[in-house]
């Protein structure tokens, strides 16, 4: 299951665990990635609580947890090259996994269409 | 501030929505802060190439004797700057000050002898204040005029002279703050041999109607490439320059930002006409007691931008506060975060390790001699 934000966040969500990055449209609007911070494995977040960091040549922006969870893995190929968020964000760029608390609030969130229509 | 339709506008603008510009909000104008290339490519071809700017935006101004003397209104203008205009000599331009009573800074601004009248190029937020503050002190015994009807483009980086030689061979006779009038594409133009990036390059001050046609012809020869405001911070942040509102303002003496140099001799204690500019006996006072106070480079350790507004302290554990960062970011060139802040006297020490407070963690970072690259300016 294929699930966005509004503040630009995928998640492909399989067995209550979501894999999480931000969406092409995000990364081309924060530009070159210089730097990336994930949260600890074991880390919990409530929705909306900043789970990451991601800072382009200009400016710091913070990536929202989407939903209830706790963090089971991250990527770190992201932060040795942060530019990987840049040239594959919805692929090779993803952020962290997250089991989900809860793992049918993911309902509540935009499918792909609904996401294209808020960025259009 | 999403609202573009109150923003000014320069005569570039057209040609930067045609060349797919991302365009922002920036002193009141719609900018381009970065073209399809984006910050990292822009920053890095115009330290190997030529990167063109649009910098329309700031205020370019005249001022012209009345008595028809330019030492009139040199002596006229050394009374809102610590400078010595006076000693400039005709097709030379410097760097100058606008400074307040309390000795704080109002504007950074550059300044060419052309002959019969002085002209001014000063940063878009200020162009306002500043022409106001020219009209009052100097109308008694000069002529001020902002010229609403030119544009100002930077061309900058290794290339920039063999550019600009094909359009006007003679340009390679220009050192470093040479200011010249030439035609280029028989657009009569007056081109100094500055700018704001660390390398060498000149700014061209261009008829606003002829403007767009001159800028592009120059961005079809292939070492040229667009750059905005994005790439233009990253590069004179590397280079070590002040960004007025940032680096310095009302609440910064020259002394404390580590602009001595811009205070030539002749205008301090003991020169020929030393003091006689707003602010004169706290900025003299700086130059004989040394300031509190000091603008120095910072070199964060790891990989994260320490950005203008963060506390520094002398003590991992953020007890002893020693200052604060007020540009900072990633450069690069340099290819790691670089920043700019004041720091009190006893920790400006090249090497000295302070420690930056970003999102609850102490960074360290060393305070490092600016700039952080090597400037390639044609002196």
């Amino acid at each position: 299951m294929l699930k966005f934000t509004d503040e630009h966040e995928w998640l492909k969500i399989e067995d209550g665990v979501a894999t999480v990055g931000i969406t092409s449209h995000a990364a081309e609007q924060l530009g070159d990635l210089v730097f990336v911070e994930l949260p600890e494995a074991g880390a919990t977040f409530a929705k909306g609580d900043s789970s990451a960091t991601v800072e382009s040549v200009k400016a710091a922006s913070d990536v929202y947890c989407p939903l209830d969870g706790e963090i089971v893995e991250v990527n770190p190929a992201i932060v040795d090259d942060p530019s990987l968020v840049n040239s594959d964000p919805q692929g090779a760029g993803w952020f962290f996994k997250l089991k989900l608390s809860d793992p049918s609030a993911a309902n509540a969130l935009l499918d792909e269409s609904a996401y294209k229509e808020l960025i259009a | 501030m999403d609202d573009h339709t109150s923003l000014k506008q320069t005569p570039l603008h057209d040609l930067h929505l045609s060349l797919g510009a991302r365009m922002v909000p920036f002193a009141g104008y719609d900018m381009p802060v970065q073209y399809p290339a984006g910050v990292m490519k822009e920053h890095l071809f115009t330290r190997t190439s030529a990167g063109l700017f649009d910098v329309s935006h700031m205020g370019q101004v005249t001022i012209r004797p009345k008595s028809g003397r330019l030492e009139d209104a040199a002596l006229a203008l050394e009374r809102l700057v610590p400078v010595d205009v006076l000693g400039l000599a005709e097709g030379r331009q410097r760097y100058g000050l606008f400074t307040n009573e309390n000795g704080g800074i109002l504007d950074d601004l550059m300044i060419a002898n052309r002959g019969d009248h002085l002209f001014l190029v000063v940063n878009a937020s200020c162009k306002e204040a500043d022409f106001t503050h020219l009209k009052t002190h100097l109308s008694d015994s000069c002529d001020i005029e902002m010229l609403e009807d030119r544009a100002l483009i930077a061309l900058q980086g290794p290339h920039a002279e063999c550019v600009l030689a094909e359009l006007w061979a003679d340009v390679a006779t220009m050192r470093f703050m040479d200011v010249a009038e030439a035609a280029l594409h028989d657009v009569p133009c007056i081109i100094s041999r500055s700018g704001y990036t660390g390398e060498d390059g000149f700014e061209i001050s261009i008829p606003a109607a002829d403007a767009a046609d001159v800028t592009r012809r120059i961005l079809e020869h292939p070492d040229v490439m667009p750059i905005g405001l994005g790439a233009r911070d990253s590069l004179r942040l590397e280079a070590g320059l002040c960004l007025y509102g940032n680096d310095i303002d009302t609440g910064t003496t020259p002394v404390e930002a580590a602009l001595e140099w811009a205070l030539q001799k002749v205008r301090r204690s003991g020169g020929a006409r030393a003091g006689g500019f707003p602010g004169a006996d706290r900025i003299l006072a700086d130059f004989a007691d040394g300031a509190t106070r000091r603008r120095v480079g910072l070199k964060p350790e790891g990989r994260a931008p320490v950005r203008g507004g963060v506390a520094l302290f002398a003590d991992a554990d953020g007890k002893t506060s020693v200052g604060t960062v007020t540009s900072g970011g990633f450069g690069p060139s340099v290819d790691g975060p670089v920043a700019i802040g004041y720091v009190d006297q006893a920790h400006t020490a090249d090497g000295t390790k302070l420690y930056a407070e970003v999102r609850g963690k102490y960074l360290t970072v060393a305070v490092t001699a600016l700039p952080f690259i090597t400037t390639t300016y044609k002196r």
